[in-house]
């Protein structure tokens, strides 16, 4: 199982991240680490508003070093989630990043896949003055 | 003290694998290369017989009723205590049982550091430390307003891996903890010299080692060592989880108020007040893991048959070898003073220097070996051996002020037991090298 995991396009996206980096004034920004390896990331968000005037993610930016399935899955999913509404954001599911990840991840390291989320989705309630009240992981 | 006996039979690895159930599994086509532990140890089959017997003919509540089997339940967890205080050579009353080395370090960090640590006072720690000695020092002394030191770790050259040798305690240290055995680096800290160092620097320091990561490989002699309080879990040393130990002076710990109330833990209840069991029932509130300590009694007898030292001379063995193999791997760095202090190159870096391994440095490290792969992440290290069942630990082994130390976020170990084989070691570098090739 834990070869599959390794695809080449999980490892393309480690040794290649999109949206590395740090946004200077963001909107929102958010840190969150993973308690079993150490693992930090940092997120930071760009507030925009869409044709109908909602708001969405004008864009994205990650910091932090992690492990091949986390650094694969900030690297997709702060792809995806640009233009998104922050409602879209709040819904999305585990489920969805397993289905962009495309490998099937390992229970041991479900936590190192969703971070990203966990951190995005910190950072889009706090950015409406919430708290992230759901189990991400 | 009951010394363990020189057997003459020797070593014999495939025979001691016999006595390990779970060493038959496989998973998938793979036998089981179990190299995590430091984490844990497997239990043989006398350990989980006696937890067997102990349920099966021999289980009430202890220390409670009259009855024939109440006596029996009692008498086998007392004589469990008793063959823990042999094996570490202390009076039967100096041994309390806890859950695991954590709680006998927080039963300390309560009991004794709330009536003892005061504002102002110093607390010397090491950067080499377990969470589990070290965050309850550190809330103590944000607690009491009282300083906390660290004692710095070496990362180059010959002392690589070893603590500071020039740290000097404050003269206000009151308390002085640090691990017997780094369960990262696989340093073994001179007790005596540390202890005698604290003592003579600061007068009246009271010393506590966290021996996790120690029990399982030394013979000890506790009174004689120069501590006060010794921490130990069983489940290191092929016992059971939930047998925990805490060794302290008898005069300590008599003077030591008690940690947790409850039941088994008074001599005297009244309305108003109350007086204190005797020891080390004072410590022991509760219902304790009698079991659990029945079957830490059974490890202690079954690593004795085959004798602390000759597990130690075969894990190091095969930490030496593995540290050879490793650094053979371009772009694999090795920690800490294992296999040879020529190996580690502490930080990044990458000057392999292959030298014979050090034997007169056997005593001074466990078969403990904490690497790290250029490029790839420990997890995903870990991750990829266990698709060949090759079982090691990676993160930051509860460990973060040393991975701090070491500049990393987290490192792969392997860490050797009696069990462990050679092949096993080329398994692990033959998986390191296929985890070479996956990223590369
Ligand atoms: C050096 C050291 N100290 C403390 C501990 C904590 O032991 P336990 O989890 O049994 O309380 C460990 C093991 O994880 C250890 O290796």
């Amino acid at each position: 199982m834990s070869d599959a995991m390794y695809r080449d396009q999980i490892l393309d996206h480690y040794k290649h991240p999109h949206n590395q980096g740090h946004l200077d004034k963001p909107d929102a920004r958010f840190s969150d680490n993973n308690p079993l390896c150490g693992d930090e990331i940092e997120v930071f968000l760009k507030i925009g508003k869409d044709a109908k005037g909602k708001a969405i993610i004008a864009d994205v930016k990650f910091k932090g070093q992690g492990c091949a399935i986390s650094t694969a899955s900030a690297s997709m999913l702060t792809d995806e989630i640009k233009g998104l509404t922050l409602d879209q954001i709040k819904a999305l599911t585990r489920d969805d990043v397993f289905k962009m990840l495309g490998v099937p991840i390992s229970p041991a390291r479900v936590k190192c896949a969703l971070l990203s989320l966990k951190a995005i989705k910190a950072a889009v309630y706090a950015y409406l003055g919430q708290k992230l009240n759901e189990k991400v992981e | 003290m009951a010394k363990q006996k020189p057997s003459n039979a020797s070593f014999n690895v495939e025979k001691i694998r016999a006595d390990f159930p779970i060493l038959k599994r496989r998973f998938g086509k793979n036998k089981l290369a179990y190299l995590d532990n430091a984490a844990s140890a497997q239990k043989p089959q006398a350990v989980i017989d006696a937890l067997a017997d102990f349920y099966a003919n021999h289980y009430s509540n202890v220390h409670r009723s009259v009855s024939t089997l109440a006596m029996e339940a009692t008498d086998a967890f007392e004589s469990a205590r008793e063959t823990v205080a042999q094996h570490v050579g202390a009076q039967t009353e100096e041994i309390v049982f806890t859950r695991n080395t954590s709680e006998s370090i927080n039963l300390v960090a309560y009991a004794w550091g709330n009536a003892n640590v005061k504002a102002g006072d110093a607390i010397v720690i090491t950067e080499m430390d377990h969470h589990s000695n070290l965050v309850p020092w550190q809330q103590l002394a944000l607690l009491k307003k009282a300083e906390l030191h660290y004692i710095p770790v070496e990362d180059a050259g010959e002392q690589n891996g070893q603590l500071d040798a020039d740290f000097e305690f404050p003269e206000n240290t009151k308390l002085f903890a640090f691990p017997h055995v780094s369960n990262v680096l696989g340093t073994v800290n001179d007790i005596k010299g540390w202890s005698q160092k604290a003592k003579f620097e600061a007068p009246g320091t009271t010393v506590v080692v966290d021996g996790a990561a120690g029990a399982p490989h030394f013979q000890l002699d506790l009174p004689a060592s120069g501590a006060d309080f010794y921490a130990f879990s069983g489940h290191k040393m092929c016992g059971p989880m939930g047998s925990g130990v805490l060794w302290g002076k008898k005069e300590i710990l008599q003077e030591m108020p008690p940690f947790l109330f409850g039941g088994s833990m008074i001599s005297k209840v009244e309305k108003e007040k109350t007086t204190w069991a005797d020891l080390p029932a004072k410590f022991e509130a509760g219902t304790p893991n009698a079991a659990d300590a029945v079957g830490l009694a059974a490890a202690i007898n079954y690593l004795n048959k085959i004798g602390l030292k000759k597990i130690h001379d075969h894990e190091i063995k095969l930490a030496d070898y593995a540290c050879e193999e490793l650094a053979k791997i371009n772009g694999v760095t090795l920690y800490g003073p294992n296999g040879n202090a020529s190996y580690a190159t502490g930080k990044n870096g990458k000057d392999h220097v292959a030298k014979k391994p050090n034997v007169e440095k056997a005593q001074n490290r466990v078969g403990i070996v904490a690497f790290n792969l250029d490029g790839v992440h420990a997890h995903d290290l870990g991750s990829i051996l266990d698709q060949d069942a090759i079982a090691i630990r990676s993160g930051h082994h509860c460990a973060q002020a040393l991975m701090e130390r070491l500049n990393v976020a987290a490192t792969a170990r392997a860490s050797f037991y009696l069990y462990n084989t050679q092949e096993e070691v080329d398994r692990l570098v033959q998986g390191v090298k296929r985890v070479k090739k996956i990223f590369s």
